[in-house]
């Protein structure tokens, strides 16, 4: 794809590995959002969801700035190149689709079946 | 408007214990692709046309619910083989992206179904021509030149 170092990208996938992570890089992808707007949708605590976006961070994904009390994040776009930035966000939707379909398919599993 | 196309693609590959007719169904009949396609909770869907056979066009259109962006989905469906339970399967189809009225990319998925024991390996390949900066609906406040910079970088690679 480009000649990224492997390291970042391995940090940039593993910090995809997760659900919430990707929940979160998926909503970036539309535009920045607060921690708040972040947490809102997860079931978790609103440290919960900073230790996932500490993570975000710590990859080079995610960036955030602190402005009085609210603290807005966003995709990184010093760190990422638009390849990346593009393959991370439909990568994230595609994950979470697959979480779904997968789930759907265990669901509807028909007698018999394995 | 600075015009620029960076190309990318990646793969994600799963294991399902459903055989691969079960998975090719959740693709091809309408109400199950229903269940899981989408943008998920975040994104209320506004539209849908499906026309699951080679040379018929899905569209999709939804709105993600924190920033009112709506986000169109159009493809063209290139090459449909069913699996069955040993022998494999694909579908490939051409997409191009919306956000809004603008156009961020062109790309080609190619989804296989392989059998693996009684269950599926699914293999997606995606290849993505990512228009002009993908300026996703004013996120970028402060880094045009950054971004600029990273697609030289990426143009250069």
């Amino acid at each position: 794809m480009n000649n990224e170092p492997a390291q970042h990208l391995d940090r940039t996938f593993a910090a995809l590995s997760d659900p919430t992570r990707r929940a979160m890089v998926e909503r970036l992808a539309q535009g920045p959002a607060t921690v708040s707007e972040l947490a809102a949708p997860l079931p978790m605590s609103l440290a919960g969801a900073m230790l996932h976006l500490k993570v975000l961070e710590e990859s080079g994904l995610v960036t955030s700035r602190k402005v009085g009390r609210v603290r807005t994040c966003r995709l990184d776009p010093q760190r990422l190149s638009l390849a990346e930035q593009w393959v991370a966000g439909r990568r994230a939707l595609w994950e979470r689709r697959l979480d779904r379909l997968g789930a759907f398919l265990d669901a509807s599993k028909p007698d018999g079946e394995a | 408007m600075s015009r620029s196309v960076t190309h990318a693609s990646f793969t994600i590959t799963r294991r399902w214990s459903a055989p691969p007719p079960r998975v090719f169904a959740a693709f091809a009949d309408p109400a199950q692709k229903a269940r899981w396609f989408g943008g998920g909770d975040a994104w209320e869907p506004v539209r849908h046309s499906f026309d699951f056979r080679v040379g018929g066009q899905e569209q999709e259109s939804g709105r993600w619910k924190k920033t009112g962006v709506v986000s169109h989905f159009s493809c063209f469906y290139q090459d449909i083989v069913p699996p069955t339970s040993d022998t494999a399967g694909r579908i490939i189809y051409s997409y191009v992206m919306h956000l809004d009225a603008r156009k961020i990319s062109v790309s080609q998925a190619c989804i296989e179904l392989i059998p693996d024991g009684d269950g599926t390996k699914f293999i997606l390949t995606e290849y993505g021509d990512y228009l002009d900066g993908y300026d996703d609906a004013g996120s970028r406040e402060h880094g045009t030149n950054a971004l600029m910079d990273a697609l030289e970088k990426t143009l250069a690679d």
